[in-house]
């Protein structure tokens, strides 16, 4: 009860600042809002194949622009262009608004551009990651705790 | 939704249980696409590949109800697998992408993607996808059904204003749009561009009565000159009816026109009054189908009109439909027979008869339309190119030798019924106002005539270069005639025309002038256009019958309206553009029309530019040549003009018409 709330409140106040400083928007509420009985899972599913997806992507990239001979730009961009797909589907805003410089770089053919926009990818994702690893923990405590999950607006 | 209310009304259950097929690499996006949908209630099959998915569907047709596709996949690209699903199994599909970007919206549009929907998806989108399933439905079974048989075209007003979206317009391409945000309220909040049944999967359309009958009344609402494929779908207001559709029916009527006219010169005479928009008949559009045959199918494309090679270049011309139709006069169109096969010519010839000019009177075109019967000897020459029946275009009514031309031109050119077109066309200018093949070009030529009997010449001006090719011998001899009658014509035509220098024997009206000569006219439907040409008065020789469009002139004198190469190009009119020489190309090779550079390609008519005057290059003009060259034997003996430079200069008008 008390514990429960109190990690309730945890909880609460973490997304409303993870919120608040970017790394997700109303996308992921929503994500929330799907979570029920049928998919309990579910946000910590989608949080999951976004990571991993991610960072093969990120693999991607690193390794096109590495390419000494000449960067294959499209193979980039089609990464990028990925990347922000799926970033944007679970609400990881960060992450989106780098891609979208991302894909201009590209598009321009910049290599050095590209490059900072992959560190700064690389960078966004390893920061959500954390942040969204803290999260889900704090949700497991609850329910370790027997509380539910508060819907935050 | 006032449609789909009532249609859930009728069906509970329905969307719950809705069969969808998610396709996206993406496997975040992909998880949550399917969690979404189960959300709303549909019954969810995923897939990470594209070929996977096109498996799945073709095992089993009736597997699925609805596809939602990526657009970025890297076995296959979205794009590609709408197009098959929508080929193959006709079910909606709907894009998916993390770009909004308007291009790659409207090439989802384009390829028949019922909606495009953007990365992130929420689930307010999906609820209402099941629209699309009920959507096409009711579309299909209206569209099928109706084929041919409705008394309406396509739409079914209470179906379609039912349904929301559907696109009433012809050009749902362009209208969908704004309709759709009128109309769908879903779409309004994304503010996509979804509807696009129509592009799903189009069915084959069939002209029927009424069909052709909105169609005439478009065309003549536009105007010969106007009657341009796009303007023309956009007055017809049918649903699913694209500009190819029209484009081609015009280009056909055009042809049979022609073909009409250069056969039957006489008939012409007799028939000018009679072609009435009664004739719409469709069994004609039949024809028009067979236009395409004639033409050669390529030949009647639209836009193909660029090259006019071969004789086609009428054709091609007309395939902006502005061709075939322009000529008619108002009457809507003349119904060009179904001027088949050009080859046929003989047969289409007849066919072309029955090409009713509907329309009015001033339909001269294709009134009477008996010319492009006589195409037969235009047949040959396919450049008759299926002037259509150019109703005893004596009137003036002239046929709309621009459409004559144009249908010249195409006229599959195999026979040439626009040779008689030509003539006819040319009359047309020359009398009424010959709606004119087009181009002002024509008109101008056209008018010349002063009646057209000389048009009757032209007949056929042209459709097939090709056939103006075998024709060509004829031609060569007739092809006299037929420069003469398009001489004629166009000497008819108050305008420059020379009046057929050489015609001198030509002054048979002829259109169906032995057509056979105009089997130059082939390629020489642009020569047709030469003759059309605006600038060159009529037929001023100065093309030498480039313009001499083998395959209206075949009938008579298809050259006359190619003569000029400066075929005007108007919206599709049929430009001839004397590639060599100015000359009217009728090469039947496919230089016509792009002899000179000058061809102006609008909207794939050809226009053909008299470059050089009196060149009238009949390149492969095969029966323009022949025309050509007849023509020009005649005079100046220069033998044949085919080589570029016709030699006749002085035709002035002779070679035009």
């Amino acid at each position: 009860m008390d514990v429960v709330n109190q990690l309730q409140r945890q909880f609460i106040d973490y997304s409303a600042s993870l919120h608040r400083e970017g790394f997700l928007d109303d996308q992921f509420t929503q994500l929330q809002k799907l979570q029920d009985d049928n998919s309990p899972d579910f946000v910590v599913e989608v949080a999951s194949l976004f990571f991993e997806d991610c960072e093969k992507l990120i693999n991607n990239m690193a390794r096109a622009l590495e390419q000494q001979q000449g960067v294959d730009f499209k193979q980039v961009d089609a990464s990028v262009h990925q990347l922000k797909g799926s970033s944007s589907s679970i609400g990881a805003m960060r992450v989106k608004d780098v891609c979208i410089a991302f894909r201009s770089f590209c598009e321009a053919q910049n290599r050095e551009g590209c490059l900072r926009c992959l560190q700064q990818v690389t960078h966004e994702y390893s920061l959500l990651k954390n942040k969204l690893q803290t999260l889900f923990r704090l949700q497991q405590q609850i329910l370790a705790a027997g509380g539910s999950i508060p819907v935050v607006e | 939704m006032r449609v789909e209310r009532v249609i859930s009304d009728e069906n509970d259950s329905f969307p719950v249980g809705m069969r969808v097929l998610a396709v996206d690499d993406d496997p975040t996006c992909l998880l949550l696409l399917e969690t979404l949908l189960t959300k709303c209630k549909y019954n969810v099959t995923t897939t990470s590949q594209a070929i996977t998915a096109l498996k799945m569907l073709r095992e089993n047709k009736n597997k699925f109800d609805l596809v939602i596709s990526d657009v970025h996949m890297p076995d296959m690209d979205g794009f590609k697998l709408l197009e098959l699903v929508g080929l193959e199994m006709d079910l909606p599909v709907i894009m998916l992408s993390a770009n909004g970007d308007t291009k790659l919206v409207m090439k989802g549009i384009t390829h028949g993607a019922c909606d495009y929907l953007l990365k992130p998806v929420r689930i307010e989108e999906l609820q209402n996808i099941w629209q699309h399933v009920i959507r096409r439905k009711k579309f299909d079974r209206k569209d099928r059904d109706g084929s041919g048989s409705q008394d309406k075209p396509y739409i079914d007003s209470s179906e379609a204003a039912g349904l929301g979206n559907v696109d009433q317009n012809g050009k749902f391409n362009k209208k969908r749009k704004d309709q759709n945000e009128d109309e769908d309220e879903e779409r309004d909040e994304n503010g996509h561009d979804n509807e696009d049944l129509s592009t799903q999967k189009k069915p084959r359309v069939v002209w029927s009565v009424e069909l052709h009958r909105k169609f005439v009344a478009a065309v003549n609402q536009l105007g010969i000159e106007k009657a341009v494929p796009k303007k023309i779908l956009e007055l017809m207001n049918v649903e699913n009816l694209t500009r190819e559709n029209v484009a081609s029916h015009l280009q056909a009527l055009f042809l049979n026109l022609t073909y009409c006219v250069a056969n039957q010169q006489a008939n012409m005479a007799a028939a000018l009054g009679s072609v009435d928009s009664t004739h719409l008949r469709m069994g004609t559009m039949n024809g028009l189908g067979n236009f395409h045959t004639l033409a050669g199918s390529d030949q009647i494309h639209n836009a193909a009109f660029r090259s006019f090679q071969h004789s086609g270049v009428l054709r091609r011309l007309n395939t902006s439909a502005g061709v075939g139709i322009s000529g008619l006069p108002s009457s809507g169109l003349v119904q060009l027979s179904p001027v088949q096969n050009l080859g046929n010519t003989r047969t289409n010839q007849r066919k072309l008869q029955s090409f009713v000019i509907p329309g009015n009177h001033n339909a001269n075109i294709l009134q009477g339309m008996p010319m492009s019967l006589e195409f037969d000897q235009l047949q040959n020459n396919r450049a008759a190119s299926h002037v259509g029946q150019f109703p005893s275009v004596d009137n003036t009514t002239v046929l709309p030798i621009s459409s004559i031309s144009g249908s010249l031109i195409d006229a599959g050119c195999s026979n040439s019924p626009l040779l008689g077109v030509t003539s006819n066309s040319l009359l047309l200018e020359g009398n009424s106002q010959l709606p004119t093949l087009h181009a002002s070009n024509l008109r101008d030529s056209v008018s010349g005539f002063p009646n057209r009997s000389t048009l009757s010449d032209f007949t056929s001006i042209a459709p097939a270069s090709n056939q103006l090719h075998g024709s060509k011998a004829d031609i060569q001899d007739q092809a006299f005639p037929i420069s003469c009658n398009a001489g004629k014509i166009i000497s008819s035509a108050p305008q420059d025309w020379n009046a057929p220098k050489k015609d001198a024997p030509y002054q048979s009206n002829v259109p169906s002038c032995s057509i056979n000569s105009l089997r130059a006219v082939n390629s020489d439907m642009a020569q047709l256009g030469q003759c059309l040409d605006q600038n060159n008065p009529i037929f001023n020789r100065n093309v030498g019958f480039d313009f001499v469009d083998p395959l209206s002139i075949k009938c008579s004198e298809g050259e006359n309206l190619a003569m000029e190469p400066s075929v005007i190009e108007k919206e599709g009119y049929l430009m001839v553009q004397p590639s060599r020489q100015g000359i009217y190309i009728p090469d039947n090779e496919g230089e016509n029309f792009a002899m000179e550079p000058s061809v102006i390609e609008k909207e794939g008519y050809l226009i053909v530019q008299p470059r050089r005057q009196g060149s009238y290059i009949p390149g492969n003009l095969g029966s323009l040549e022949d025309l050509a060259n007849a023509m020009v034997k005649q005079d100046h003996d220069k033998g044949k003009p085919t080589d570029g430079d016709f030699g006749y200069n002085d035709y002035s008008l002779r070679t035009c018409i």
